[in-house]
């Protein structure tokens, strides 16, 4: 069904019936890049709007997601990170009166993610997305994890077997599942439940991952876990992570995009943003003066 | 502070807090009298249909026909024709009512004319059931030609209980969390693909909850199966369902005219000789008994998917 290089398990599954897709994603696939400001852009916000209604929550925002690079979105609650977040796999299309303006191109296709025309299935299938709350589904740990590839045409067993194994293996949790893969996904803790929700997400080779607060409803030892996770997700996936937690933006994120009242206010490497904010908002975010 | 006003102010809160308590304790009484009361009524009458009927609660009884010697006369045809009646309303409520429950959850879009839609919806619930009976015998026996049959009436039944079956299955779709829907959504599934994958299956604990429950509403109507014309008296059972022949199934037993459990009470009860008085009072046990059953399995069914899906 596939071809067999080693860089098969990599490819981002956007349809499986069409098996090879372009190579581009394998050639950026070679060693990961020390300096992260030399890292390519992988998708690319300009002039988005959003309204929910006639409320406008995100004002003309500009920002380079890069590839393979952790971003931080922080900034007080009601500030637009998770509006924004959700813009990227048009999770908005479920509310009704919602619309975009604007752009947040995908590279290396150049594709407008927010577009009427882009249909927003084939924007999820090529973006993954973790949310808040663990969601597994209540089906067994195995179907959670095959469920992406089954909607994406996949029907060999030997396959989906293959891609759930790598998945729960890359989020840290297949020591802890592999002897009850049969089991409710609902059986697990919290920690282990967000973790299967990674995997879920992972299973499908997504070219970017969202996390929205993906620790807001975890304790501290299964938040460290979740972070680690994400810092070593680096190596496959673009991520970007909305948190309310600026420890945690510093502690797994190369870059920071610090927003307030639906608009980007500050937007640099972490190392920078933290240490030596340009703007006021900024300095007064992070040394916790309002927010 | 002194020790004093201190013992005051403790004993003025703990007189606060008895007499507080003393009102949730009224309320607990209250409640249990009224709970108690309308137990005991329906036990009363299961009790006293029993006792009635006793006399006449054998296999016999469900073997045989009725007959104009009360001391042989059965419940045969009534209990097969209320079966398949049964088997007729389900196969018909359950994918229409379903099927518009889902369009309607998942599918309308949010404007006036589903508004409308809707209320109408739980209207219809509260129509008597002899104005569907009068629409039943109006469109199904005449217009379509049905005639005084089994498929007229399991049709009319199904009508009945559709605006429950709709209701029902609403509020199941309605309880599967829209962050699971969410999850779907984000790994590519399409509207149809997450509500077959999804939200019907964890919601049909409460789908076939809703069934039963229409269908035990169902199997005591008597005025719309009156109205469109149900025997009080017969001698034969319907065409059988299984034939000997590929496909091993028929369905001529559809056309076939009926009797059912409450129009064979009716027929009894509504006779001068007490002795078929007897007959009713232990129908109305069976009956009672079906209805009760449908609805242990319908507990069931819910504690089934409970266990299983708790989120």
């Amino acid at each position: 069904m596939q071809t067999t290089t080693e860089n098969t398990m990599n490819e981002p599954i956007v349809a499986h019936r069409e098996s090879g897709r372009s190579t581009v994603q394998v050639v950026l696939d070679g060693e990961r890049r020390a300096a992260s400001s030399d890292a390519p852009v992988k998708a690319r916000a300009a002039g988005l709007n959003f309204y929910y209604g006639s409320m406008q929550a995100l004002k003309a925002l500009d920002i380079d997601i890069r590839e393979r690079q952790v971003t931080a979105l922080i900034g007080p609650s009601g500030c637009g990170k998770s509006t924004f977040l959700r813009c990227f796999n048009r999770m908005h299309d479920l509310t009704p009166f919602t619309r975009y303006e604007g752009s947040i191109t995908l590279q290396p296709d150049n594709v407008n993610l927010v577009s009427k025309d882009v249909d927003p299935i084939e924007v999820r299938m090529r973006i993954g997305m973790v949310f808040q709350k663990p969601n597994p589904f209540p089906k067994t740990i195995f179907e959670n994890v095959a469920y992406g590839l089954r909607v994406r045409g996949m029907r060999s067993k030997a396959l989906i077997e293959e891609h759930v194994e790598k998945a729960l293996r890359d989020s840290a949790i297949w020591d802890e599942v592999k002897d009850r893969l049969q089991q409710s996904g609902l059986s697990l803790s919290g920690g282990q439940q967000q973790r299967l929700c990674i995997a879920r997400a992972l299973a499908t080779n997504p070219e970017i991952l969202l996390f929205d607060e993906p620790t807001s409803a975890l304790d501290p030892i299964a938040t460290a876990r979740i972070e680690e996770l994400i810092v070593g997700l680096r190596e496959r996936v673009t991520v970007l992570i909305v948190t309310h937690n600026m420890q945690q933006a510093a502690r797994v994120s190369d870059y920071t995009a610090f927003m307030y009242l639906g608009e980007l206010i500050e937007f640099d490497a972490t190392s920078k943003l933290f240490t030596n904010p340009s703007k006021k908002a900024t300095e007064d975010y992070i040394t916790g003066r309002y927010g | 502070m002194s020790a004093v006003t201190a013992d005051a102010a403790i004993s003025g809160i703990r007189r606060d807090v008895s007499r507080r308590k003393l009102l949730d304790q009224l309320f607990v009484i209250l409640g249990l009298i009224v709970m108690f009361s309308s137990l005991a009524i329906l036990v009363f009458l299961f009790a006293d249909l029993v006792s009635d009927g006793a006399p006449r609660l054998n296999w016999d009884f469900v073997t045989s026909y009725a007959s104009r010697n009360a001391e042989r006369a059965g419940i045969l045809a009534a209990w097969v024709g209320t079966t398949l009646i049964m088997i007729v309303t389900a196969f018909v409520a359950m994918p229409v009512g379903v099927a518009a429950a889902i369009y309607l959850e998942e599918y309308a879009p949010k404007n006036w004319f589903t508004a409308i839609i809707e209320i109408n919806v739980t209207n219809l619930a509260g129509v008597p059931s002899i104005i569907y009976g009068l629409l039943a015998l109006g469109l199904f026996v005449y217009q379509f030609n049905l005639g005084q049959s089994i498929a007229a009436a399991g049709l009319t039944l199904a009508l009945l209980i559709l605006p429950i079956v709709v209701v029902a299955t609403r509020e199941a779709l309605r309880a599967v969390p829209r962050a699971i829907r969410e999850a779907a959504y984000a790994l590519g599934a399409t509207r149809w693909e997450v509500t077959k994958d999804h939200v019907l299956p964890y919601s049909m604990g409460g789908i076939l909850t809703g069934m039963i429950i229409g269908l035990s509403r169902a199997i005591g109507e008597t005025a719309p199966i009156i109205t469109i014309g149900a025997l009080s008296f017969i001698a034969f059972l319907p065409q059988s369902p299984f034939s000997s022949e590929f496909p091993f199934l028929s369905f001529a037993w559809l056309r076939d005219s009926f009797t059912a459990m409450p129009i064979q009470m009716f027929n009894w009860v509504s006779r001068p000789d007490p002795a078929f008085h007897a007959n009713a009072a232990a129908a109305g046990a069976i009956l009672l008994g079906m209805t009760l059953m449908m609805n242990g399995i319908a507990i069931y069914v819910r504690f089934r998917y409970r266990k299983k899906i708790n989120w």
